[in-house]
């Protein structure tokens, strides 16, 4: 890495072939080695992140017989454990839909609403802000379960100034995950919008837009990405919520495709259905990760920029 | 909208323009800001602020389930209990025994919470960091890289749960890497030791993405100034990159933490529920409450939420993790800071002087 920055004096004397060996850096042993090193730490990188993921998707593949075999690789390759996954008695298809409305819906309300508040958080000047900021922070803090006890006795109707019931029902799905999509949808959004220079809203302005109108205009098709991305992001994370899933969703016809797999028992009689758990695993996830990997740039970017999960 | 945070909030320098002239679109931006921030605020207020109020008001009720001894009837409904359900961790102790001994479940769920914590956290944010270093070290591969490192982020801490477990499965592959027969699953100290490698293994990258983000942002020529100075790779490190990644790290750190402290899927989902040695305090509270037993649940959960504001806050005092991260806010806080100081010394000016004629800082 060290570049050879001295230069003689002499500079006269020396000619231009000669400077540019003298600048060219020096690859001495020292330089392999560490270049060695960096490989053999990218390698673990990768290794240590595909690995176990690598794993479930082997052990999907051996034969239902095979559930907790352990060669490296599955033989015969058998794909028997995927029709395995939708048989009736899972539940499974239903599952997948009803993970697909939950986490669709969420992830347009929270957007909807999220552009609008984020927009003034990151654009106007009003004296609540820190506490506006400070709150939908603290949001993203609050341990679930501490919500989830109140919602739970709200919508199974036991507080009489509420008479419903809404268990087993999508608005109690997605009502809850609002909770944690909101402020995680704010949070992003705001970081997006704040990173837009603020100057070609004042162009706007000066033109003659109002306000509105140059968020309209100018802010919201230059923050599409940003809007996109946390948009991936919200829908990840509430494809992934457990907790909300496992409370309001009892029947199965209810179950979101997490909580579904949290309660296969597989078709085959054997103790437990290991090939079935890690191929419905696998379709469960593989949507996520195709996504993930066509959007990474992006997901980068959203990530660090809210600094929130 | 259009003045600078600078300007405007350093407050020494006078307003560029003259006395405030309505602008029509600068001002009557807090009532737009109040439209656009209500639905979400609403949304809020209705998801989170009612029910932590009902939580509260939960913790001090108890379901009657036991027989009146006056009436001999099973009251229906609840009765107001004070802070009984607090005080029967202690008064009235449901003792189970986890890996740290005989004592009350709540307890046994706290130190699980702790422990998990701890080194699920100090082991995220070794490997985060080591991974952040050789991945701002590299030239070539780094995309290739950064979409492995998403892939342990994005699987469903469900799916996780469930391939770790056959991973570790008493004739599962790490008992063949071990080269041993340790019932991993079967609640006891290795199924903690099978969350923590399940918890790690998903959020090391994590931190590791977000101090990468943070390392990329400290300029080439501060290395270079340090090394013409002399200093070696471990001083280049804990004097220059730890100190700049620092604010990164810290909200990072923060993040992992409080989401640590409320884990629930990964040893429900890995080891099952009702599990002495892994149980966190979200899975208790949430067992209770599926038992009906709202009180109780009510009163785990906000003492789950009270921990965490407790961690919260020590992170942003100690460690100065700036969470909001807004130039605004921040901007107003240093000016109030500054102006009780200016308030400060005012008030106290004849004394200090007094004092302060040797030591010199009276100028100040």
């Amino acid at each position: 890495m060290s570049t050879a920055t001295a230069t003689p004096p002499a500079a006269s004397r020396v000619t231009a072939e000669e400077l540019a060996v003298l600048n060219k850096p020096s690859r001495g042993g020292k330089y392999w080695a560490s270049q060695i090193a960096i490989v053999a730490g990218m390698a673990f990188i990768v290794l240590y992140c595909i690995a176990p993921f690598y794993w479930m998707i082997v052990s999907s593949l051996r034969l239902p017989t095979e559930g907790r075999e352990t060669s490296f690789w599955p033989d015969p390759v058998s794909f028997e454990n995927y029709p395995a996954v939708f048989l009736p008695e899972n539940g499974f298809g239903r599952a997948l839909l009803n993970s697909v409305i939950v986490s669709l819906t969420t992830t347009l309300v929270t957007l909807l609403l999220g552009i609008l508040g984020a927009y003034a958080l990151a654009r106007l000047r009003f004296w609540a802000k820190g506490l506006v900021l400070s709150i939908i922070i603290a949001c993203s803090m609050f341990p679930g379960i501490t919500l989830l006890i109140p919602l739970f006795k709200m919508f199974t109707g036991a507080y009489s100034w509420m008479p419903i019931n809404w268990m087993n029902t999508y608005q109690a799905l997605i009502i809850p995950s609002l909770s944690f999509g909101l402020p995680l949808c704010v949070w992003n959004l705001t970081a997006f919008f704040r990173q837009l220079p603020v100057e070609l809203e004042q162009a706007a302005m000066v033109d003659g837009c109002t306000p509105g109108q140059a968020f309209r205009k100018i802010i919201l098709p230059l923050a599409a990405p940003g809007v996109f991305t946390t948009a991936i992001i919200t829908f990840i994370a509430v494809w992934n919520e457990f907790m909300i899933a496992l409370t309001f969703g009892t029947q199965q016809s209810m179950y979101t495709a997490v909580v579904s797999l949290s309660k296969f028992t597989g078709a085959y009689g054997y103790d437990t259905p290991w090939g079935t758990i890690m191929a419905a695993g696998v379709l469960i996830t593989v949507p996520l990760i195709i996504g993930v990997l066509i959007f990474q740039r992006r997901i980068v970017a959203g990530l660090t920029a809210g600094g929130v999960k | 909208m259009s003045q600078g945070v600078a300007t405007t909030l350093a407050g020494n320098t006078p307003p560029i323009t003259e006395k405030r002239k309505k602008n029509l679109l600068s001002d009557g931006q807090g009532t737009l800001a109040a439209i656009l921030i209500s639905p979400t605020m609403l949304v809020i207020l209705f998801v989170v602020g009612i029910p932590i109020l009902l939580s509260l008001r939960e913790s001090v009720y108890l379901k009657a389930t036991a027989v009146d001894p006056t009436t001999g009837l099973i009251p229906e409904g609840e009765s107001f209990v004070g802070l009984a359900n607090f005080t029967d961790i202690f008064n009235n102790p449901q003792t189970v025994s986890g890996v740290w001994g005989h004592m009350d479940r709540l307890v046994n769920s706290f130190w699980n919470v702790t422990f998990f914590t701890v080194v699920c956290v100090g082991l995220e944010t070794i490997l985060g960091v080591a991974m952040a270093l050789i991945m701002a070290r590299a030239f070539r591969g780094k995309g290739f890289v950064r979409a492995a490192i998403l892939i342990p982020w994005a699987i469903p801490t469900l799916a996780s749960a469930r391939m770790w477990g056959l991973i570790f499965d008493s004739n599962g592959v790490m008992n063949i890497i071990v080269g041993q027969k340790i019932l991993w699953l079967a609640d006891n100290v290795y199924s903690q030791w099978a969350v923590i490698v399940a918890d790690v293994w998903k959020t090391a990258p994590f931190i590791g993405l977000l101090t990468l983000a943070g390392l990329q942002t400290i300029p080439t020529d501060v290395y270079e100034a340090a090394r013409v100075d002399g200093a070696n790779a471990w001083q280049q490190f804990t004097r220059i990159t730890l100190p700049m990644v620092k604010p990164a790290l810290v909200v990072a750190v923060l993040f992992r933490t409080l989401d640590t402290m409320r884990m629930f899927d990964l040893p429900w989902g890995m080891i099952g529920p009702g599990k002495y040695s892994v149980e966190t305090i979200s899975m208790f509270a949430y067992v209770e409450n599926n038992q009906l037993r709202y009180g109780s649940a009510a009163a785990y959960s906000l003492l789950l939420f009270a921990y965490i504001v407790i961690v919260a806050f020590l992170f942003v005092r100690l460690l100065g993790a700036d969470v909001i991260g807004d130039e605004e806010s921040r901007a107003i806080t240093a000016q109030r800071k500054k102006q009780k100081e200016l308030a400060k010394a005012a008030r106290g000016r004849a004394p200090l002087a007094k004092s302060t004629i040797s030591s010199g800082e009276a100028q100040a």
